[in-house]
């Protein structure tokens, strides 16, 4: 007899769907995932929802709104186990940057009846809501990583996604540093590994999609930018993308950000 | 000294083609990405025909040579462990299926290797990877089989970049074993030539079937030229003189905490040490649970993970993990391995992103020695 095969569901929140997308880009391994997973709730695939609880559910996004805060503690109550994947879900995603701002400035901005959007004033991860399994980093994630997060939960083993820094990958794939060979600002030495190096393999510097690595030492990175040519409101910007809202990234842009300063 | 001879530039590019048809793999210095990394050569093009290298703490720039020079740089950010210590090497794949588990090792790695222009620094390195991988306890098969059949062409360093100390380490500038040639490139009056001398049988032999002429009193004139030309460019110094028991008596010394407050623990210094050996080992399976394999990556004493045990890390500081590095490097290396574990190459100064400079870090200390007392996070001799 075939052993049952576990739920495993996706939830969306404040997203762009790019981390769910990298679950539908595993096109070689779609079909032994779905032999050893019984994909039941997955809304970018398929209308067609089973219904909980689920096994294992993946979290995309951020909480931005009341409703979104509320859901996910519906989520939590229909999970075995959550894990959270993607900047979004992990560090709030670039819509963190509304946390450094008055996001009733923008509402007014840009929307003609802002009495019809009820946004919060911060967004944040999954896990200032809900207790969290396991959160892949990412924007977005690995599909590499995501199949090992799910081949981990099928084995009933932890994960292998190393939180050390970027460099140790391109100095694997034998990549020359654009930080040291060009002067080319770089995050890859406070961000952790796990995209496997693209951008200094194309020239250039570590965007740091993965959010800040085990042991980040962003103010002394921070001084090296700054001596290659970076001014203090580039310095902001650079610390604040994706994953603005973690907590190294967020420190090291605030450090460069000076009151009426914000070129 | 063994009878030195002179090579010309045609017959320098006639020794690799000899080399390849004997059926060696030609690793060499090649430009790719603004540096000069080491790589598979087809020929004498693929060499960085009239380029060089600057370099200082966290900076390498290439820059135009007004000469042809084929071999007028130093050293770049890759070493030979790359060839004979990969950086990541699959070492068995596991099936279940109806037949049940089956194991397959990964074939041993089968290439005769030919390196050319290695450096004095770099012979030590590999000399130091040898005794690490061949000489101890447990012989690593995958390292001995890489290493069996290796022909070095030793180029004698003509320059030092000011990251350079192998003067410091008695490594370097000038090559004088563990190679099969070693020539010194001269560009002068009197033509582009090598003026060189063999190191064993299988150079001589190699020799013997190249056009060559005894080397004249300028010859070796010229090239004892280049060799002093390095050791004066020497850019730095390592007082190398008890450092073994300088670091040991300062664990506790204040310097530790500075350059923590420095370190980005990245692991890049580590990545391009041409003597750090250490590795992971971890397994990779497919969702069915019926492939897995087990691979065997660098991996670094900067990260948490390398001395995680049962409760958490054992350094859990970057303070910590850095002077593991570098007491290892310079001081217990002496207990695990009889000798220091520095060849003075400089490459993680310049690589370092920051431009922390171990030959400045031991200098502070030997500057403001703190007294000898019980260290509150001893040191490990083993990495």
């Amino acid at each position: 007899m075939r052993r049952r095969r576990p739920k495993l569901a996706v939830w969306k929140f404040a997203s762009c769907d790019g981390c769910q997308l990298a679950l539908l880009d595993c096109e070689d391994e779609l079909l032994a995932l779905a032999d050893a997973i019984e994909i039941a709730r997955f809304p970018e695939a398929s209308r067609a929802a089973v219904k909980g609880p689920y096994d294992l559910s993946l979290v995309e996004g951020s909480i931005t709104t009341p409703e979104e805060a509320q859901r996910i503690q519906q989520v939590r109550r229909v999970s075995r186990v959550l894990v959270t994947i993607g900047a979004c879900a992990t560090a709030g995603g670039i819509q963190a940057l509304r946390n450094f701002a008055d996001v009733k400035a923008f509402i007014a901005l840009v929307y003609a009846q802002p009495r019809y959007i009820d946004s919060l004033a911060r967004s944040t991860p999954i896990a200032d809501h809900v207790r969290v399994d396991f959160e892949l980093r990412g924007c977005p994630v690995s599909r590499h990583q995501l199949l090992e997060v799910i081949g981990a939960f099928l084995a009933g083993r932890k994960p292998q996604t190393p939180a050390s820094s970027v460099c140790l990958e391109c100095k694997r794939r034998g990549t020359v540093c654009v930080m040291v060979a060009r002067g080319t600002p770089c995050l890859g030495p406070v961000t952790q590994a796990g995209c496997g190096a693209i951008c200094p393999a194309y020239d250039r510097g570590c965007y740091g999609c993965f959010g800040p690595m085990e042991t980040p030492n962003a103010a002394a990175l921070g001084g090296r930018c700054a001596e290659l040519g970076l001014s203090r409101a580039a310095l902001v910007r650079v610390f604040r993308t994706f994953n603005a809202g973690a907590e190294a990234f967020r420190q090291e842009s605030e450090a460069h950000e000076r009151p009426h300063d914000q070129g | 000294m063994p009878a030195q001879f002179v090579l010309s530039r045609a017959a320098f590019v006639e020794l690799l083609a000899a080399l390849r048809a004997q059926g060696y793999r030609l690793m060499g210095p090649t430009v790719r990405d603004g540096a000069i990394v080491y790589d598979e050569l087809s020929g004498v093009d693929d060499l960085p025909i009239g380029w060089t290298d600057e370099q200082d703490g966290g900076t390498y720039r290439l820059t135009r040579r007004d000469d042809a020079a084929l071999f007028g740089y130093t050293v770049g950010p890759h070493s030979w462990k790359q060839v004979f210590h990969p950086p990541a090497v699959k070492l068995w794949r596991a099936v279940r299926d109806e037949r049940g588990l089956r194991l397959e090792a990964e074939p041993l790695p089968a290439a005769k290797t030919a390196l050319i222009g290695a450096r004095a620094c770099d012979l030590h390195a590999i000399a130091i990877q040898d005794t690490t991988f061949l000489h101890g306890p447990v012989v690593d098969r995958r390292y001995e089989a890489a290493r069996r059949d290796t022909f070095v062409v030793a180029i004698q360093c003509g320059q030092a970049a000011r990251t350079c100390f192998c003067a410091s380490m008695g490594t370097g500038p000038r090559a004088s074993a563990g190679f099969d040639l070693a020539l010194t490139e001269v560009l002068d009056e009197r033509g582009h030539r090598f003026v060189g001398e063999a190191g064993t049988p299988a150079g001589e032999a190699v020799l013997a079937r190249l056009p060559h002429r005894p080397a004249a009193p300028e010859d070796l004139e010229a090239a004892a030229q280049r060799h002093d030309a390095a050791l004066a460019q020497m850019g730095r110094r390592l007082d190398a003189g008890g450092v073994r028991e300088l670091l040991q008596e300062n664990l506790d010394h204040p310097r530790w905490d500075e350059v923590a407050s420095r370190c980005l623990a990245c692991g890049n210094c580590t990545m391009v040490c041409p003597t750090c050996f250490c590795t992971a080992t971890s397994d990779r399976g497919d969702l069915a649970g019926r492939e897995a394999e087990r691979w065997q990556t660098w991996d670094s004493c900067f990260t948490m993970d390398f001395s995680y045990v049962h409760g958490g890390s054992v350094r859990r500081s970057t303070k910590s993990r850095y002077r593991q590095w570098l007491t290892h490097k310079l001081s217990t290396w002496f207990d695990q391995f009889g000798r220091s574990g520095c060849v003075g190459c400089g490459r993680c100064i310049t690589w370092c992103p920051v431009g922390i400079d171990l030959t400045e870090e031991v200098r502070a200390i030997r500057e403001t020695p703190s007294r000898p007392g019980p260290a509150a996070e001893p040191s490990h001799g083993h990495p």
